[in-house]
């Protein structure tokens, strides 16, 4: 559907080259419509972005890596994936865009999907909402329309459920972001919410024949007794781990909130200034003007903070809520549970 | 060594390059053999198995039946050992090895799930919300209890012969649940379900009190 065409240069003119044939396919990506209604996942991806994170990841150090896969009508199918290497010290001589071409390029020879769709990231306890996020999203999603971050939240995934998600940035928020331009006027024209900044698109799996046949020979052998990690009732660590998370970014909010408010109070005392000025000029009519500096100096207005950061943090508050809750509901009922189990024993 | 009467290539520059590239991502990890989808081994595996020997000590060869012979797809491994009189030509032989699967915690959760797929007609599944896993997961522990219960029955009657290490789990596992005092309980219970309902609480007034903030900054 999508010709495929070798890419070569940097990155951006691969995938923009990628951008158009998938265009071309697609028919119209649609300005006000999100161009992506589904993610299709191959199982195989779910396991390597899981193996990735367990070999490479440790406490609070994200593992990242790129998505590869096609465009079909509004569905994005990620079919394949492969880890990036973490920065660390040898940096200097590690340059990141020919690690990606020389891997497409190298996939291309097996036959694998080797067109970018995306990016995925492994976040600690759900923070995932920071700038570096949002930046890397919107050079995405600017050269690739369709393109997704998968977010993996390895620690909700061992108490029992895999916890993949798929986010895309919303319209509003890619204009935003092309213009460049965070001041708060910009951001109050566009009118953006924290709870509209990012969207999340619904993921499913999909597996081959052959890799269902496979899934069955596993079953079979493995003789791994079921472990129920999902029906444990010891929750509290977790809770609290989050709801820590959770105080810092209030404290942060807080501090934002404070900023915002001198600002609020520093123009009304300009204003109040202005006006006292305009009166004593006014009664002073016919007398020399007051000299230069002073009118530059008082009225200059004060700096309006900046308003993306506290919509970062708005936005990572409002998913440490979600992720309370889910959790919270979850272990409600399983204590239900355990009482009722209890009740019939006695 | 019979010579093959196909000749076959392996692009050793690919092979090299990749494993450059993985190394980059996992340093650590290092090559343990190669695989190959098929049902049997020929004449080229030998060649190739050489070539790996040189870049592995006792390389693995791992044959996944993909063309399912037999209604399986088996998955086999083997290493090579030499065969045949010492001092005169010696040959090789692939010698099968055991082949068992383990998993680590996250990566059984992410199979388990994979497996959903056997079951659904278009081998599509969606991640469910969480009360509904802990819906499937008491499913599954409710039929494991029954298929025990179904057994005690049938040594009970007389079908089965009772087996006496299957008694033994049996009574072990009886005895596992706690004997709680039932006030106990209940002030336990009451606590946790306390701590949640507050937790949750807390949860929806932050988020209420951000959408304030929003609103009032956009004034």
């Amino acid at each position: 559907m999508a010709s495929r065409k070798e890419g070569t240069g940097s990155t951006a003119t691969s995938s923009s080259s990628t951008a158009g044939a998938a265009g071309k396919g697609k028919g119209k990506g649609g300005s006000g419509d999100s161009a992506v209604k589904q993610v299709q996942i191959d199982g195989l991806v779910v396991l390597k972005i899981i193996k990735h994170y367990q070999e490479e990841g440790q406490g609070t150090e994200v593992v990242q890596g790129v998505l590869l896969g096609l465009v079909v009508e509004d569905r994005l199918e990620i079919t394949n994936c492969f880890p990036f290497p973490q920065h660390t010290e040898d940096d200097a001589d590690f340059d990141e865009v020919q690690y990606q071409m020389e891997m497409m390029r190298s996939l291309r020879h097996v036959n694998i999907d080797h067109l970018h769709v995306g990016w995925y990231q492994s976040t600690y306890y759900g923070s995932f909402v920071t700038r570096a996020l949002l930046d890397s999203q919107f050079s995405y999603q600017h050269a690739i329309e369709e393109s997704v971050v998968l977010i993996y939240d390895p620690i909700k995934t061992a108490q029992g459920s895999l916890s993949l998600k798929a986010y895309r940035l919303t319209p509003k928020l890619m204009e935003v972001c092309k213009e460049k331009d965070f001041s708060p006027e910009a951001l109050k024209k566009a009118n953006i919410t924290f709870e509209y900044m990012f969207e999340e698109v619904p993921i499913v799996i999909k597996n081959s024949h052959l890799i269902n046949v496979l899934m069955w020979e596993l079953e079979k052998k493995s003789a791994v007794a079921d472990k129920h990690e999902l029906l444990s009732l010891a929750s509290s660590n977790h809770l609290g781990k989050n709801l820590q998370l959770l105080m810092d970014r209030v404290d942060e909010m807080s501090q934002d909130i404070v900023k915002y408010n001198t600002y609020m109070r520093n123009t009304s005392k300009q204003q109040q200034q202005k006006h006292q000025q305009e009166n004593m000029q006014r009664q002073s009519r016919g007398e020399p003007p007051l000299p230069e500096e002073d009118l530059s100096k008082l009225f200059k207005p004060p700096q309006p903070p900046a308003r993306m950061d506290s919509l970062l943090i708005a936005g990572q508050i409002n998913t440490y809520c979600q992720n309370i809750k889910e959790f919270t509901a979850q272990n409600l009922g399983k204590l239900f549970m355990a009482q009722a189990l209890q009740e019939y024993n006695n | 060594m019979a010579t093959p009467a196909v000749p076959v290539a392996v692009d050793m520059e690919f092979a090299k390059n990749m494993y450059e590239l993985h190394k980059k991502v996992s340093p650590n990890e290092l090559i343990l053999g190669w695989y190959a989808t098929g049902h049997d081994i020929t004449e080229h595996s030998v060649l190739i198995h050489e070539y790996y020997s040189r870049e592995a000590p006792n390389p693995i060869h791992l044959t996944v039946d993909t063309s399912l012979q037999n209604g399986r797809m088996s998955i086999k491994a083997y290493v090579s050992t030499l065969m045949g009189v010492p001092g005169r030509t010696m040959g090789v032989m692939f010698t099968p090895l055991t082949v068992k699967y383990a998993y680590y915690d996250t990566e059984r959760i992410g199979v388990d799930l994979i497996m959903k797929t056997c079951f659904s007609p278009n081998r599509v599944i969606g991640l469910s919300s969480d009360l509904q896993q802990v819906g499937g997961a008491s499913a599954r522990i409710q039929d494991a209890l029954s298929t025990v219960l179904q057994y005690a029955e049938d040594v009970l009657s007389g079908k089965v012969s009772a087996d006496n290490t299957v008694g033994r789990f049996l009574m072990s596992l009886v005895n596992q649940v706690p004997k709680i005092v039932p006030d106990d309980f209940e002030t336990m219970l009451n606590s946790n379900i306390n701590d949640l309902l507050m937790v949750t609480y807390l949860a929806n007034l932050t988020q209420s009190q951000i959408a304030l903030n929003e609103k009032l900054v956009n004034l």
